[in-house]
This record gives C-alpha cells, structure tokens and sequence, in this order.
C-alpha cells in the first residue's frame, strides 16, 4: 500500500526479502497487493510453488483479508472509515461526494482503472474523522473541499506523496494523562530493573501489580506469564495491535509514542519464559507507523535491548513487526496466531489455550498494546506504582479512546472504576443519551445506568467510548454495528456465518420502517441463539446492541414497528420486479405493501 | 336415507396452487375412499377439486401448494391467506421455492433471453410483454417470506398419510404430528 | 466408585471415557447418538457446524471438540438446545441451494438425515438462493458448491485419508466457500478417483460421482425406513 515497492519488485524479490518463510505468506501477499493493486493469479501460483504450500492454501488467504483483492483495485485506492462515529462526522457524504465526483460506484474501481473509492471498517482515528486510507496512507479530517481537490488531483494522476501533506496529519489525541502516558521508561532500564530484582520477583510483581488484560478481556497479565512460565519447551511472545474494536484507537498513540515501552515489556516478558522470537501483529491501517517502529527496533538492536545477550543477561530476544490486512477476527487472540503464521484468520479451538498450545504449537504469550507497556511501567516502577490507582478488582488505570458527540474526543487515561457519568462529563459528552461502552461487541448502556462504572467487574473495554446524543438514532446505530458483524464474521462457524447475516436482515428490515413486532423477536431470538452458540467472541458478543438497544431503547423500536402489520414480506416485493418491469417495459405497480 | 346431521364444528377447507405442479393436489387425492369421510367431516371451499374460484368470508384451514413466481401468485397467496384461519404451506415448492427456484441461478434476463429470445427455432422472438401475463419477480421465492404460516406438510409431493393426519388432527383439534416416512423433504 | 473417575453423564446416562477422548467420540463409542454434520469418526474434530452442541456443567459447548472430563453434567437433548439445533440446520439450509426433491444424495444425505432428526419441518428464514461455481469439469465427480455446508470433511478426508490434499476452504464470512487445490481451481486437474474417501464423507450432494444417481428406489435409501440415530445407537 503506502509501501515504496513499485511494479519492478518481482514476485521472486518479494519471496526472497521474506527469506521464503511460509508464516510470511500474507507479508508477501500485502506486497504484491500494494505495488499491483491486485494479488494476480500468477502470484497465487508463484508464492505456492516456491513455498511449497497447497494452491488453495494461498488463494484461501487472499479470499479472506478485505485489503487483499483478486482483480485490479484503481491506481487509486481510497477507503473511507465506516465506523458509526466516522459516519456522525460526515464519511458517508465525503465518500458519496468522491464516488460522484471521479464517476464510480462505491467499491468498484473506474472503469479506467484510475480509481476505487470503497467504505471499510474503522481505521482507528474516530476523534479525527472522517478518516480513511488512500494508497495505504492514512487521512484524517476529510471535508467536502478537501474531497474535491482530491477528486482533482486523482483525475490529473498526481501520486498520494504528492497530496497535501496536512492531510495526513494524525494527531497523538491525548486528552488527559494519567501514570502510564506520564511514565518514559529510559530504553532498557525496566529490562536492567527487570533483571536485577531477579525475571521469577518481576514476574511476582506483575501479578501484585494486579494487572489485567487491556484488549478488554481482562484476564490477569501475570497469571497467564505464569502460565507460560511454567510451561516447558520453547515459547514465543506475540503482541496484539490489531486494534480493530470500531471506537478503539489508543493503542494508535503508544504504537507511535510509547514504542519503547511496549517493546520493553514485550523483552521482559521474553527473558522470563525464554522466548527467543516476539511479534508484533499491527492491523494494516496503522502501516504509516511502520518506519518509526523499525526505527526504534533498530536502535534498540544498536543499544543491545534486542538480538543476543541482552543486557548483559546472557539471554536472547528478538522481535518483528507484522502487518495485518482487514480483518476484525486478527484480534481474536487465536485468528491473531492463524494469521501469524501465514494463513486465515479463523479462530483456533479451545483448549487448549495460546499459553499452552500457541503460535507455531508453541507455547504463547499474547497481549494488547497496553498490557505489555502496563507492564514494562509495573516492572520498572514496582506493583503499587499501579495497583494504589483503580478499584479492588481492577486495578490500574485505562486508556481509553473516546469519540462521538462529545466537544472533547481523544485518549484519556482514567483510573478503573470511574463511572460513565465522570467519562462524560470529562470529555464534555453530557448531552449524552447513550454511550456504548467497548465498540460493537461491548455494551449500550442509557442516562439511568451512568453510574455504571468503567471496570471488569462492570463494563469491560477495550478502550472505545462512543457517545450519542438525543439526536442519534440507536436502531440506525445498531444496524450499522449488525453490518459490521455480517461484514467481518470469519465464516467458520455456522451460528455466526449466518447467524450475522440474519440479524443485518432484520435489523434492516426494522430499520427501514418495514418491520413488525414479529421480527423483532427475531431479532432478539436470533441475538441470543447467535451469543450462545457462536465459535469465538466475535459471535458472542455481535448481537450486544441490538439487544442492548431493543432493552434500552424500546421507544426507538416500537415507533419504527409496522404496529397494525402481522406480518410485512422478508424482501421488498415492489424491487423484485424491477427486473421484469425493465425486460418488458411495463409499469405495472405492485399493491402497497400491507398486512395481511 | 338420513340425510346427515349438520354439525355445527364442520371445518371449511380450501386448496389451492400457485407455482406448483399441481403434484400435491393429485397426493391428496391418494387418500383415495377416505375423501369420502372426509367430505363427511369438513366442507370444502375454494379449490380445484370444487371449482370455486375464491374463499368464502372464512375458511379454517387453507392448503396451499408452489412458489411465488410473479406477482398474481403474490395477489392469490395473500388473498388466500387473509381468508384462512389456519395456512398450511404444501409441498417443496411454497416451503423452499422447490422446482421453479432453480432459475433463481440465473438473471431473469438470461432465463427469458434462453426462453423467448435465443431458443432455436423461434418466430419473432421477443419477451412476451402481455398485460395480461403477471410480472415475473426477480427471483422465486417460498411463501413463509410474503405470509405467515401456521403449519406445513413437507415432501414432493407430500404423502396422502401427511395430508390425512394433519386434517383429522385439526378436526380434532390437536396438533397435527407426522410419523418419520411421512415427513419428508422429497 | 472408581467409576466416576472416567464417567460423565450424557442426558443423565452415564457415559466411560478413555483419557483424551472428547465427549462426542466417548457418547458414539458408547452407542448414544449426538446430533453432527462435520463431524466424522476418523477424521480430526472440526468443530465448526455447532450441531453438536451440549450443555456442558452449565456452559454451551462443542461436543465433537470438547474433552470429556469426569463428573461431567452433559446436556444433550435438552429442548432448548434442540430447538437451536433446528435452526443451525434451518441456517444451513436457506444459506445454500438445498432442493431436495432433485438431489441426487436426497434419501442417503446427512444434512437431510438430521434435519429429520431434529424435527425440522421447513426453513422459517429467508432463503438466500446464491449462485455459486459448480464444478462439473472432471469425467467422474462434480462439486456442487450449491449444496456445500463448509464443513470441511473433504479437506480433511483427501488430506489425511487419501493423501491427495485437494481441497480447501476459502474467502470469508457468508462468502466462504469450497476451493480446489489445482492451478485452474477445477477438479479436472486433480487426481481426484471416484473412489476418494473425500468424496463419500461429504455430509450432502455437493461432492458426487457422476453418472451414479439414484441408485435405489424410494423406500430403500439409507435414511428412508431408519432415521440417523439408528445408525449410532446401541439401543436399535
């Protein structure tokens, strides 16, 4: 994408710089995408003979990541972020107006091949949107003039690197910062901290600090070191920057600020089990922080942080970066690994778990972002530096990305435990009539429940904060997140594959004033079937706004509702004969839709 | 002869078909003798086997076999259905579109352009645009999407067995239940 | 007892397991049939049709991929499981092109075998009639992706049983779909054999061998007179 690769670079450069490592496989794929706007077949061939992988190995995974196509994208390929706050800020009309202004429909490139303009699901800069990629570059702020001078500078061919350079400004958001966007770790001093106490007392200090996994989840950081810890055989460290959670871009600002931090923590937790190889999975949106990640990687390399005895500790550790491709599911812990090495990001079976059956069978220590910087601050500053901040069952504070209808969108680091109504009141979203709590998968929750507090023990984030007002309306709220979920549902199993897909349908249907009191318990009789009986969390937890907003927000429902209608038809009766009107010429109109 | 004693529960039945073969109709018919004793305990309505060409006021149980092609078969069905106390959709095609959903595959377009246009052997080819012809929809669809059904009798056609259980269960107002050799999907 | 040491109960029946097996392999060795479709004795649990779903000490689960563990509580037939089992056939049914009636698998399917099992007596959702590719370019076998559930037992019996490693699953979501290993993407340059264990695991009429149809007449097909769990059961 934003790569400097350009037509020249041959499948065979593109296999060797990836030393034909079969994990590299999608490394190599978002190559070929990015200087041919397209994996050709003869990719598809070439990378599985020279890898020895099965042809359908390879073009399986090219079928699956969205930035991955199998026909020519246009010379320009511009996506616009469509997640439910880039919308509030205008991305529907800035990439309606760009699709109109360069003569395409959305998500097919122009006929000339010159250009696709296609919508795709967040890039992570909701407090800056609308946002979107052009050729892989991050943009930010688009506003309809803006729209037109690029509309202008596609026509005339004018390469991205040439586009005005505020553009692409990306600011760091922070709003407000607590102990961890306050704490510098001097490269390497958390390591030799590390190291003197002894890797078994820091490991010790990392479960006092009482740390818990920042994905969201929240499983104890030091339980699961432990875990692999006392795992034998060899073992790998894998950081999760996937950041796809719609509302969730705090992990964008320690990727760009707190690099060292993050790798830091990655060593530490290397030297304690023994790994000799991390990784580091970043979601392809965030590419453009690519260069300043190998730079820090270099001179942490330089300054002896990083490759053989480290610190003097006679041990050895390694990191690489790796880029994802569009797909939501890369940041299931399992999909992640998938994808790691080199194939579909499908969700794993468990048991057993990443600790003791991980990447490559071995076993793996996966975390977000902010666990790993979390705890290269804890190794560094001692347990209490954290655990005296928070509540009694979750410790620490919390970045979160809040965005929406708030005068002050950004990063703000608060402690555990705050309630939604000091989140608010912090980001100047009062107006708020409901906020949704940890993206799409997380919970809606309205005024009544704003003292609800912002912890595990209550409602779980990962980070993103999204703020409505009086103005919004949650079922068109819920229906985007129903697409969502249709959109990045990996397949694999049936309840969610189409399970998804219904709730779009129904969603739509109430959405669109044709639905009834029965489907509505469609909705919600296939919500619940579809959290039951779902492989992974992606399923579990996509049905959560629409449940959430039909409890919370019934009114908004029941006003939609057909309320005199039985019944009204699953498909619109009147488009289904536009076919025929258009083959015979005839008019003939269908009766209104009504109940029977 | 006695004439038979009027009872006043007597169910009105009515049948009908749209984009079906008419296969389920002739499957009722195999209840052979025992239509007797049903004509004895049900009146029927509209039907091809009556010739009455629409419902009465109320009718309790509709039978209903095919899909829903074009839009006269949307016009029966929900005509059909606003009379029936108790919709029975019959058969393969109205459960699943059947038969006639096969050209779901393929554009209308290409369907008529096969049919009308590129055909060997066709005088003035063109696509028949009769007002009199009911448009075709899109794509053929099974009635559970355009109505609300109550009950169903699957198979291809489904068995006379099917058919007589699920009247004498609701003459006898129980919930109809198919043995095994009689639910079946083809 | 030292009994209870490798038993669980399945529907309050006490089930033996041997260390390592997973509740759906000790329920079928035991003779108590648990409702699957991409599940198959020989081949690795997949895990993916949730068919088999049980309650498992209070927690939904995957049978076909979940240890057996001792003292376990397993809900098998429990009315709401069934119910939801109803409607992952339903869902795959209305998700492809399932037309009974003409299929040539129709009376020896699986896929129609538990929706018989389960009671299930029509779609209820929205149909969405896809076209997919067919594959009808080998002399002997024809892939109808219309008719596949993605359960990847081809996959797996061509890899593991028949050493062939001709299929795979690929795209993403409701576009997921059944690849097959060879440069043109077509079975005819494959060294697939009408024989393929591949072929005879597939669950409904997607995987065929040509010219063979309708072998037997109605009435004698595999499920015809005796429904699924028959096959798996000790007590029939």
């Amino acid at each position: 994408m934003a790569s400097p690769l350009g037509q020249s670079v041959t499948l065979h450069d593109i296999a060797a710089r990836h030393l034909h490592a079969r994990h590299r496989l999608l490394q190599m794929l978002r190559e070929v995408q990015a200087s041919r706007s397209y994996v050709p077949e003869e990719a598809i061939q070439f990378f599985a003979h020279v890898l020895n992988l099965p042809i359908a190995h390879v073009r399986g995974c090219v079928e699956f990541y969205s930035f991955l196509h199998t026909t020519p994208r246009g010379q320009f390929d511009v996506y616009f972020s469509d997640s439910v706050t880039d919308r509030m800020a205008g991305s529907e009309i800035v990439a309606k107006r760009l699709a109109d202004r360069l003569g395409v429909t959305l998500g097919q490139p122009r006929a000339d091949g010159r250009v696709t303009v296609s919508m795709t699901s967040c890039t992570g800069h909701c407090e800056q949107a609308p946002a979107g990629l052009a050729n892989g570059r991050v943009f930010t702020r688009m506003t309809e003039a803006r729209i037109e001078k690029m509309a202008s500078l596609i026509e005339h061919g004018v390469p991205v690197s040439e586009w005005p350079a505020e553009w692409f400004h990306v600011d760091d958001g922070i709003r407000e910062r607590g102990i961890t966007l306050e704490t510098f770790i001097p490269p390497g001093e958390a390591i030799r901290t590390a190291l003197a106490r002894g890797l078994p007392a820091t490991l010790d200090e990392v479960e006092r600090s009482g740390l818990q996994g920042r994905g969201g989840a929240g499983f104890p950081v030091g339980r699961k070191w432990r875990g692999a810890y006392e795992t034998k055989g060899a073992h790998y460290i894998t950081c999760n920057a996937d950041e796809g959670e719609p509302g969730t871009f705090k992990d964008r600002v320690l990727l760009a600020k707190y690099a060292d931090e993050l790798f830091e923590g990655m060593t530490i937790a290397g030297l304690l089990v023994g790994a000799k190889k991390g990784y580091v999975y970043m979601r392809g949106e965030y590419e453009y922080m690519m260069e300043g990640l190998q730079t820090v990687l270099e001179e942490r390399r330089a300054a002896g942080l990083l490759g053989e005895n480290i610190c003097e500790s006679g041990l050895d550790f390694d990191l690489r970066i790796h880029l994802g491709a569009g797909a939501y599911v890369c940041g299931e812990q399992s999909a992640l690994l998938e994808s790691l090495e080199g194939k579909r990001g499908i969700p794993r079976v468990r048991p057993p778990s990443a600790v003791k059956i991980g990447l490559f069978g071995q076993s793996t220590i996966n975390n977000n972002v902010e666990s790993f910087v979390q705890a290269a601050q804890i190794a560094w500053k001692g347990a209490e530096w954290f655990s005296d901040h928070g509540e009694t069952k979750s410790r620490g504070t919390k970045l979160l990305s809040i965005a929406g209808d708030c005068q002050r969108p950004g990063i703000y680091e608060l402690p555990l435990g705050i309630t939604v109504r000091e989140v608010l009141a912090r980001c100047g979203g009062e107006n708020a009539k409901a906020v949704q709590v940890g993206g799409p998968a997380g919970t809606c929750v309205g005024r009544d429940e704003f003292d609800r507090r912002v912890s595990y023990a209550d409602l779980a984030t990962g980070g993103s904060i999204m703020v409505f007002n009086d103005l919004r309306d949650m079922v068109d709220v819920a229906r985007q997140f129903a697409h969502f979920f249709a959109h990045e549902s990996c397949g694999f199993c049936t309840p969610c594959r189409v399970g998804t897909q219904m709730l779009k349908h129904y969603a739509d249907k109430i959405a669109d004033g044709q639905g009834t009191q029965r489907d509505l318990e469609q909705v919600k009789s296939i919500g619940e079937f579809v959290k039951g009986y779902s492989h992974c969390g992606l399923g579990e937890t996509a049905p959560n706004t629409l449940l959430d907003t039909i409890k919370r927000f019934p009114e908004e429902y029941t006003s939609r509702l057909l309320a005199e209608a039985d019944f009204v038809p699953d498909f619109d009766l009147d488009a289904s004969v536009t076919e025929s009107r258009a083959l015979t010429g005839r008019q003939d109109q269908l009766d209104q839709v009504h109940s029977d | 002869m006695n004439a038979p004693t009027e009872q006043p529960a007597r169910l009105t039945v009515a049948t009908c078909s749209l984009a079906g073969c008419f296969g389920c109709h002739m499957s009722f018919l195999d209840v052979d003798e025992r239509i007797v004793e049903l004509a004895q305990l049900v009146t029927f309505d509209r039907s091809p086997l009556t010739d009455v060409k629409h419902c009465s006021e109320r009718v309790d149980v509709g039978l209903i076999e095919g899909g829903l092609c074009n839009v006269e078969n949307v016009e029966v069905l929900r005509e059909f259905r606003a009379s029936c106390r108790y919709l029975v959709a019959v058969g393969s095609c109205a459960i699943t579109g059947g038969v006639p959903a096969v050209r779901n595959k393929f554009t209308l377009e290409s369907c008529l352009r096969e049919a009308y246009i590129d055909a060997p052997g066709i005088d003035n080819p063109h696509i028949p645009c009769d007002p009199e012809i009911p448009l075709l929809l899109n794509k053929v669809r099974p009635i559970h999407e355009v109505v609300r059904v109550d009950y169903v009798l699957p198979g291809c056609p489904p068995p006379a067995e099917a058919f007589w259980e699920l009247l004498t269960a609701l003459i006898a107002g129980r919930e109809p239940e198919l043995a095994y050799e009689h639910r079946r999907f083809d | 007892m030292s009994e209870t040491k490798n038993t669980f109960t399945l529907d309050g029946q006490p089930v033996v397991f041997e260390a390592g097996q997973t509740i759906m392999n000790a329920a079928l060795a035991a003779g108590h049939y648990i409702p699957h479709l991409c599940h198959h004795r020989e081949f690795k649990p997949h895990g993916s049709c949730k068919v088999c779903t049980v309650r498992v000490n209070g927690w939904l689960s995957a049978s076909c991929t979940t240890p057996a563990s001792a003292g376990a509580k397993v809900e098998s037939e429990a009315p709401d499981i069934q119910e939801a089992r109803r409607r992952i056939v339903q869902m795959l049914f209305i998700e492809g092109n399932h037309f009974c009636p003409f299929c040539v698998k129709s009376g020896n399917c699986q896929l129609q075998a538990v929706a018989y099992h389960l009671g299930m007596e029509d779609t209820s959702l929205p149909h969405r009639f896809p076209s997919r590719a067919m594959d009808a370019s080998h002399p002997d076998v024809v892939l109808d992706r219309d008719r596949c559930i993605n359960c990847s037992l081809c996959v797996r019996a061509s890899r593991d049983a028949d050493g062939k490693d001709l299929f795979g699953l690929s795209g993403r979501g409701i576009d997921t779909h059944l690849v097959v290993n060879s440069s043109t993407g077509l079975l005819k340059d494959t060294n697939i054999d009408a024989n393929d264990r591949a072929i005879q695991v597939c669950p409904t009429g997607a995987l065929l061998v040509k010219r063979r149809g309708y072998e037997q007449p109605i009435g004698e097909r595999r499920f015809d007179a005796q429904a699924i769990e028959c096959e798996f059961e000790s007590k029939y």
